[in-house]
């Protein structure tokens, strides 16, 4: 069936089957395969991308409640992006990178609501994102100065 | 340059020696001396590939999408124990959508007759949708002929035709030993499966071009699976390019081709279209690999002086299928302390669970526990310090082999690791948290492992003519910041920014590089690499003296100009080689033999400070101090983040982490990563790494040794050591779960 999206500022129309996840089109029908297939069920947050501005699991959710909302994605341009991505570089936070672009969507997701947050706000907001690798510490790290570089800038 | 030759090395992987040899090249060079000024190696530097990782456009096998490519999926076995009598594919292939099903019947190459375990593969499908393929599944008949099974480790025991003793060590006579110890302790200590769930599960994406085939596959050795897919298809090594640009976590998981690889190569080959394989969370938790769990039983003797006169351990460690190969538990038991008599005996058992596989630092994480756990309760005994107990029996020379170490700083680990922790305000007995019920400990453990690797590696480095380099080797970069490792060396020799360094790895069209795994990635490229990059700089200083008329050995190579002579003319290699317009300056490195008069290990500590509800039997992790031993360390930014992972990865192990076995069906009951708990961010205490720092001279041309695996090692027995220093209940069972926690406090 034909679904219309709203993906990183752009309309976007794809056909899909009702049963098609937001993460199987993101993936296989937009191309953007930033967002993960880690564990398909909502145990690890690695298809995190933010649909109204709130951070989901697009894995939990049909492609087809979607309709008309706004999603964005790590491969977007959300005005958090920037100060994560540079945070996380210069911060080495992370391992192996499957798990990053849904740890940097959750964070991301956070500062849009939260300017300052504290280092265990931080570490709530990416409690649902498992890193294997185990670069939570600089994870944490890197979200703290992230916020911190966009205080600021402002 | 000398041509090539044929050498004797000495490698130790994943626990193992092994005597082999290696084709070389050239002259090695001396390792930089300790108080090198060096530029790039020894400097903390972010991942030269660190903007793919964030923004998202690091391309992961599983990413990997062709025109045309059709998807499989696999059918399993749902008996711990079956043959498969007969597979009907009739009306899977009249799904709309199903290209192909392929089976025991039609591919007897890739099935087996007789599945062994739950989630054995009998059967594949390739359709154009995954969703199509997971259908078509349902859709297909299988008539198993169900078989007798046993899946617990301590159920197969007793049954001789699945227990098998594997290997055997002895020094000394510990009968005499143990008659001449003043304190013996005996125990018995059990460890679960774990399971590695690597984020990126399993998988590759085939592609034939006439009769090449590529395979993009996450692997941790693309060499491999190039030998093991040519092998499996009956085809030869120049007809297989495996390819694997970044990598979703292996953890040892992925050190050779798969089911996977070999039935997309199959279905890519009988439809003349690209097939992508890729497993799902349950298949990765059912069917590619695992730490096997153990049952260890130690002895430990010593005087009263707290010298170890004995030591006898015997491991049986749960292979599942596997039926080659056992990790090395009893490793560490051998060779940490100095003991004069030791006794060990390593057991395989085989039971229709998924094969065991090896899984960061296989054997020693299950031994180091054991172990590292009597001789607390040794130290206890004898009513002596744990730390002093282990100083007491530091072992100056390798006690295997009887040689001099390269180079061994565990001195030093335990004097920093102890300042860092605060080890004087360790009690006997612990100290009382903010609560009554909540008691404080503080726990060491000791590690000791491999890593020095060795040949073969090669590299090639090719200077463009802007001054710019691509360094060439097959390497592929587990996700521990290896290329940008490789890229360091490279930038140092070559005198260059490293953002003027380009790698070409992951692609077995490239010169040879060894697994990323046995923490040797580094240590055995690295050096190829700089050999390669030196011999690139002095063709083209040669050329450039030709052009500058000046001698070679007064041209020097420094931030991509060229200085002749003494305080002499500055170039920079862009303006000499002008009127060259195009050339390709082509250093060749390899590997050189490890040194055989010195024994190379890599050694760290570990301190841990916990809180224990003693309500609950609920642990709180609050600080892990590590400090590593491993030479030069050539990213500590990198390497920070590699230990801090390690450290982590045990706590899981320690603390929450373990498969569950359903007896009478055989079935995984925690297949998943919700019942399968691993650590959140939530978890995570506080984790203070550092490196002793030395460079270890002897080892190769960098001075340095791999930490892929150490800091896994000694985690787990440290918080052991200091739960039972908080509040007396020595835990002997991994996972250590609140109720095991509450059992051992009543004891």
């Amino acid at each position: 069936m034909p679904i219309r999206l709203d993906v990183n500022g752009e309309a976007r129309s794809v056909h899909a089957a009702p049963r098609r996840t937001l993460l199987d089109v993101l993936r296989y029908d937009l191309g953007l395969t930033g967002a993960k297939k880690v564990c398909d069920r909502g145990d690890c947050g690695a298809c995190t991308v933010l649909v109204d501005g709130q951070p989901i699991y697009a894995c939990l959710m049909l492609a087809v409640a979607c309709e008309g909302k706004r999603i964005e994605t790590i491969e977007g341009s959300a005005p958090e992006l920037d100060a994560i991505q540079q945070a996380f570089v210069a911060h080495d936070a992370y391992q192996c990178g499957y798990c990053t672009p849904g740890q940097i969507m959750a964070l991301a997701g956070l500062l849009r609501y939260l300017a300052q947050p504290s280092e265990e706000q931080v570490r709530i907001a990416v409690a649902g994102n498992l890193c294997r690798c185990g670069a939570y510490p600089k994870i944490v790290a890197a979200g703290l100065a992230a916020a911190r570089a966009r205080a600021k800038a402002k | 340059m000398p041509g090539a030759r044929v050498v004797k090395n000495r490698t130790e992987f994943e626990g193992r020696i092994y005597e082999q040899l290696a084709l070389v090249q050239g002259i090695d060079l001396r390792a930089w001396p300790a108080d090198a000024e060096l530029r790039q190696v020894g400097r903390p530097r972010p991942r030269i590939d660190g903007v793919q990782r964030v923004s998202g456009r690091a391309r992961y096998t599983t990413d990997v999408v062709l025109p045309g490519m059709l998807h499989a999926r696999i059918l399993r076995s749902p008996h711990p124990h079956a043959r498969v009598v007969r597979v009907d594919a009739k009306r899977a292939l009249s799904l709309s959508g199903v290209r192909a099903v392929i089976h025991r019947g039609n591919a007897p190459r890739h099935f087996a007759e007789e599945v062994r375990y739950v989630g054995e593969h009998v059967a594949a499908v390739a359709a154009e949708s995954e969703e199509v393929a997971e259908d078509a599944l349902r859709l297909i008949e299988v008539e198993y002929e169900v078989l007798p099974f046993v899946v617990e480790l301590e159920d197969a025991l007793k049954d001789r035709s699945r227990a098998q003793r594997k290997e055997s060590y002895s020094r000394g006579d510990v009968r005499r030993g143990f008659k001449e110890a003043d304190a013996v302790v005996e125990a018995t200590y059990r460890t679960a499966t774990q399971l590695h769930n690597s984020l990126e599960p399993h998988g590759a994406v085939a592609v034939w071009d006439g009769d090449r085939l590529t395979l993009h596959e996450s692997t941790q050795a693309v060499f491999d699976v190039r030998t093991g897919v040519a092998a499996a298809l009956g085809v030869g090594l120049d007809e297989v390019r495996v390819i694997c640009d970044f990598m979703g976590g292996g953890f040892g998981s992925k050190l050779g081709h798969g089911h996977y690889s070999e039935i997309a190569a199959a279905l890519a080959k009988q439809l003349g279209r690209p097939v992508r394989c890729v497993l799902d969370r349950h298949e990765e938790n059912l069917a590619t690999g695992n730490r096997s769990a153990s049952l260890q039983k130690l002895r430990v003797g010593a005087r009263k002086d707290g010298r170890l006169i004995a030591i006898e351990h015997v491991a049986w460690s749960g292979t599942g299928t596997e039926a080659g190969w056992v990790a090395a538990t009893t490793g560490p038991t051998n060779s940490l302390y100095d003991a004069p008599n030791v006794r060990s005996e390593q057991h395989l058992v085989l039971t229709n669970t998924g094969p065991f596989s090896a899984f960061r630092a296989p054997g020693y994480v299950e031994g180091t526990f054991a172990l590292e756990s009597a001789l607390d309760e040794l130290a206890e005994k004898l009513g002596v310090d744990p730390l002093a107990l282990r100083k007491r029996n530091y072992a100056r020379t390798d006690p295997q082999s009887g040689k001099r170490y390269s180079l061994k700083r565990l001195d030093a680990c335990y004097a920093r690791g102890a300042e860092l922790i605060g080890w004087p305000r360790r009690k006997p007995g612990g100290a009382q948290g903010r609560t009554s019920y909540l008691r404080r400990g503080l726990g060491v453990a000791t590690q000791v492992w491999g890593g020095g690797g060795g040949p073969p590696s090669y590299a090639t480095v090719h200077l463009n003519a802007d001054g710019t380099a691509v360094v060439r080797t097959g390497l592929q970069d587990i996700g521990s910041g290896t290329r940008t490792a490789i890229a360091q060396i490279a930038a140092e020799e070559l005198s260059l920014d490293l953002d003027h360094v380009r790698l070409s790895s992951g692609d077995t069209d490239a010169p040879y590089a060894p697994a990323s795994g046995g923490s040797q990635t580094t240590a055995s490229v690295g050096p190829a690499v700089r050999l390669a990059a030196a011999d690139a700089r002095r063709q083209l200083l040669e050329a450039a003296a030709g052009l500058m008329e000046v001698r070679a050995s007064e041209a020097r190579l420094v931030d991509g100009r060229v200085i002749a002579g003494r305080g002499g003319k500055k170039l920079p290699v862009s303006e000499i080689f002008q009127k060259l317009e195009n050339y390709t300056v082509i250093g060749k490195g390899s590997r050189h033999p490890n040194p055989s008069d010195v024994w190379l290990r890599s050694f760290g500590a570990h301190f841990a400070e916990v809180e224990v509800d003693t309500r609950t039997g609920s642990v709180r992790v609050h600080k892990i101090v590590a400090v590593h031993d491993i030479g030069r360390v050539v990213n500590p930014l990198n390497a920070a983040s590699q230990v801090e992972g390690g450290v982590i990865q045990a706590l899981g192990y320690a603390l929450m982490e373990g498969r569950v076995l359903d007896r009478p069906s055989g079935h995984v009951m925690n297949a998943n990563l919700e019942d399968y708990r691993v650590p959140t961010a939530k978890d995570v205490p506080e984790v203070v790494v550092e490196f002793v720092g030395e460079p270890d001279r002897r080892a190769n041309n960098l001075g340095g040794k791999g930490l892929g695996e150490p800091p896994i090692i000694p985690t787990a027995a440290a918080i052991a050591n200091a739960i039972a220093n908080a509040c007396g209940a020595r835990v002997r069972v991994l996972p250590m779960t609140p109720s095991r926690v509450l059992e051992a406090l009543r004891r």
